[in-house]
């Protein structure tokens, strides 16, 4: 059972709470992009052993959409964010880096910041 | 405008009395919270500050709950609700929001007598003991398979879902509540 903390209302929402919207970040590419970029934005996802961004929202709550950081294996939470942004904010890319170093500039959202 | 009730306000004695009660004036605003205007058409319409995160605020029969960083729900007497929506519209003019009369879209229960808590507590992932639940607060959540709002006034809880499920929902805390099934967790 996961329990993260939606970033709009402040409540430890149990799972149960949430809706998973799988991995977040991604770059939506729509009409006129080339076959293959249309067909990973449809269909080709991360699915990583390890730190994880991905999209929750507080449907039983709030509504809101938020991304959640964390690790698929030992379902540890670094943080939660509104999901309003194009990247983690700074202090939960220091939150994953604090406790799997080296973790965030392997995460594809950070990419075109190495 | 419907029957107030959907349930013909039905009854069940438990170890806390479970009670439908006819739905008041509900409006659902959504808009810039933190706008002068929004306050303002807030206060014309039923007395009460905008609440802050997650709170309800209270003045009389009328209330201000916080549903989500862009909404409130306003309760009022169900024949005011025309009138409001009037006097939110025109203290709102020009600024981006919406206002829906939802009082026919719920249920509304209340939950009373000393182990009204512990019925919900049942039901909901939500912390109920005395201290982390108080009047004041509205809660979102869900109950077993459906969501609820609820908070604590005039020593009870009420509780609002959508009319669609009010059997079930009634079912739910009817039995959550029956004779026998108090666990004194609270106690
Ligand atoms: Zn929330």
């Amino acid at each position: 059972m996961l329990l993260l903390t939606c970033p709009h209302c402040g409540i430890d929402a149990d799972e149960t709470e949430l809706a998973p919207g799988g991995e977040a970040h991604l770059t939506r590419h729509g009409p006129g992009a080339t076959d293959d970029d249309f067909e990973s934005y449809l269909f080709l996802r991360d699915n990583p052993r390890g730190v994880h961004l991905e999209r929750w929202r507080h449907a039983n709550g709030c509504g809101k959409w938020f991304i959640a950081a964390r690790c698929t294996v030992s379902l540890e939470v670094f943080g939660t964010y509104p999901a309003q942004t194009a990247r983690p904010p700074q202090h939960v890319l220091d939150a994953i880096e604090a406790k799997r170093p080296g973790a965030t500039r392997k995460l594809p959202v950070m990419e075109g910041a190495r | 405008m419907s029957d107030a009730t959907v349930l013909g306000a039905a009854q069940a004695e438990g170890f806390a009395t479970v009670r439908e009660v006819p739905a008041p004036g509900m409006i659902a605003l959504k808009g810039d919270l933190s706008s002068p205007a929004l306050a303002e058409a807030v206060r014309a319409v039923t007395g009460c500050a905008v609440p802050g995160l997650r709170r309800i605020e209270a003045a009389g029969p009328a209330c201000a709950g916080w549903m989500a960083p862009d909404e409130v729900l306003l309760i009022v007497q169900r024949g005011d609700v025309p009138a409001a929506l009037a006097t939110i519209a025109e203290r709102l003019s020009g600024a981006h929001h919406l206002a829906a009369d939802v009082s026919d879209m719920r249920a509304v229960f209340r939950l009373e007598g000393a182990g009204a808590r512990e019925a919900l507590a049942k039901l909901a992932p939500v912390d109920l003991a005395p201290g982390a639940f108080e009047p004041g607060e509205l809660r979102r959540t869900r109950l077993a398979q459906v969501p609820a709002a609820f908070w604590m006034e005039e020593g009870g809880i009420t509780l609002v879902c959508f009319r669609s499920v009010a059997r079930y929902a009634f079912d739910l805390l009817a039995g959550a509540a029956a004779p026998g099934g108090a666990v004194g967790h609270f106690a």
